[in-house]
């Protein structure tokens, strides 16, 4: 098979309807970077939950000498420490309930601004309240019980669950990440009807040379060939530009979550690759198989 | 070359066969004149030997292979051995007399050198020497014509098949049309025409087959147009 042939037919069918084509690229384009965004999104939800599944899920934060809240009077006493210690580790719903001091308290907080020194200055040790970092067996059901049990007992300051401030961000992701892909399927059939379209016109326009060939006895992969690569080149284009979305996707949109968070919730550049791998599979089977379809209707062999 | 063996085509939604029960045999070599009238089945006779449709009953063996044994993708190897050649000549309008003959060829994958010896040779028996460079619509229709014939036989076909290939061209040019099938058909490639031009047929004295709704009603040796005018 001569390969520059094939080429020169590829380019002057690209060319030829140019509308087309630029209409295919930017709708595949815009539909493979939804979808990706859409799968990056699942990726960091993913992310983020599996880095809190493996942390406490409960923080029972105790009275430090200046808490505001009335239940607490001075800083907890060993005593009520101790109290708190039995409740928890008591009920059947625990699995482990570890008591974290104001100095670790302190330290950690250092550990984590560590970028940010003015809030290490402005705080001292004393005002870190110490707590009891509390994993549940089953988080999504035994919270209340737990939480009720401990709170307002002396020298318990404020109970929080941890995935009741994590849920909201959760969703507000889990709505995006749907209306990303409701979007990107309906660009995606779009883009289907289009790339059907672009091949019948580019069939049609070709009905002469394509006749010819079958007369004089082309073979039927010679003749759907350059049909064939002319969708699945397009795909790769509107791939590309698609790719470079996603990079920005990245970089701008989900980078920029790591600042609400003091650990890293970044998504790897491998997660990034994966999903743009993924995105032009989805480009060349899309294309592919539908210009395949389209010319097994269209161009008689 | 080309056997028909009791063959039948009914095309679909039809009642009236295209062709029925058809038996003729063609040798290798041979000119054969194929006449009727508009309808009578000369089209559907062609369009089997491609195997561009399938008979609905009997068999057709062309150079010695039975069509319905041919695997469909197998068929492209059949057609190249089939020249065609049509009233319509069927050039590509953007492309000059070297380009169109030599398309034939390099869409079949042979190579550069190959075709820069061929097609030249092949442009010459044709009688379009030097005319290489010129594009359609700057040729005559004989021209034309001719363009489409060295295009036909210039992967040395063994059957031609000719389509009222003088149907859109002026008797004094479609004698200089024939002389170039006839000189084709010398070099050993069987030609088969489908023509309603009388004068040709009769001043040829090659063998003639009349078709008539759909059933061969003669088959001549050194036969003449006949008595109907259609």
């Amino acid at each position: 098979m001569r390969s520059n042939f094939v080429l020169q037919e590829i380019w002057i069918g690209l060319r030829r309807n140019l509308t087309m084509t630029v209409a295919l690229i930017v709708v595949v384009a815009i539909s493979l970077s939804m979808l990706g965004t859409g799968v990056l999104f699942i990726q960091q939800v993913n992310q983020t939950k599996s880095y809190w599944q493996s942390r406490v899920e409960i923080s029972v934060y105790l009275c430090t000498a200046n808490s505001a809240n009335q239940n607490c009077k001075g800083a907890a006493t060993p005593a009520q420490v101790d109290g708190i210690r039995q409740t928890l580790s008591s009920m059947p719903q625990v699995q482990y309930a570890k008591y974290q001091s104001q100095q670790q308290a302190y330290s950690l907080f250092k550990q984590y601004f560590a970028n940010d020194s003015s809030y290490v200055n402005t705080v001292s040790q004393n005002e870190m309240p110490s707590s009891f970092e509390v994993k549940l067996k089953n988080p999504s059901t035994d919270y209340n019980v737990v939480a009720s049990a401990v709170t307002g007992k002396a020298g318990v300051d404020s109970v929080i669950d941890e995935m009741t401030i994590l849920n909201k961000f959760y969703k507000l992701l889990g709505g995006l990440q749907n209306g990303v892909f409701i979007v990107a399927l309906i660009l995606i059939v779009a883009a289907v009807l289009l790339v059907g379209n672009t091949i019948r016109l580019s069939a049609f326009n070709r009905r002469r040379e394509t006749g010819i060939m079958r007369l004089v006895g082309a073979s039927n992969l010679y003749i759907q060939m350059p049909f064939l690569l002319e969708g699945i080149i397009a795909g790769l284009i509107g791939w590309v530009i698609a790719s470079v979305l996603l990079i920005g996707v990245k970089s701008l949109l989900l980078n920029e979550l790591q600042q609400y968070f003091s650990y890293n919730v970044g998504l790897s550049t491998m997660d990034l690759v994966e999903v743009i791998g993924l995105a032009m599979l989805v480009a060349i089977v899309l294309c592919g198989v539908t210009s395949f379809v389209t010319l097994r209707r269209y161009l008689r062999i | 070359m080309i056997n028909f063996d009791n063959v039948s085509k009914t095309y679909p939604h039809q009642n009236r066969a295209a062709l029925e029960n058809v038996n003729l045999s063609i040798d290798k070599g041979e000119f054969v004149f194929l006449v009727g009238p508009s309808g009578s089945g000369k089209s559907t006779f062609l369009r089997l030997i491609l195997k561009e449709e399938r008979p609905t009953g009997g068999q057709i063996h062309v150079a010695g292979k039975d069509l319905a044994r041919i695997a469909n993708w197998k068929v492209p190897h059949l057609r190249r051995r089939i020249g065609c050649v049509f009233q319509d000549f069927r050039l590509l309008p953007n492309k000059n007399v070297y380009q169109n003959v030599a398309f034939a060829l390099e869409v079949i994958g042979k190579n550069r050198r190959f075709i820069r010896r061929v097609v030249p040779e092949v442009i010459d028996l044709v009688g379009l020497e030097g005319k290489h460079d010129r594009m359609p619509n700057e040729l005559s229709g004989g021209e034309q014509q001719r363009v489409a014939v060295a295009r036909a036989f210039v992967n040395r076909p063994m059957i031609l098949l000719a389509d009222e290939p003088t149907g859109n061209i002026d008797p004094a040019t479609s004698i200089g049309i024939m002389k170039v099938l006839d000189r084709i058909n010398r070099t050993g490639t069987t030609v088969v025409m489908a023509t309603h031009d009388a004068a040709i047929v009769d001043s040829m004295r090659k063998r003639v087959i009349e078709v008539e709704y759909g059933k061969i009603i003669r088959d001549q040796v050194r036969g003449v147009y006949g008595q109907n005018s259609y």
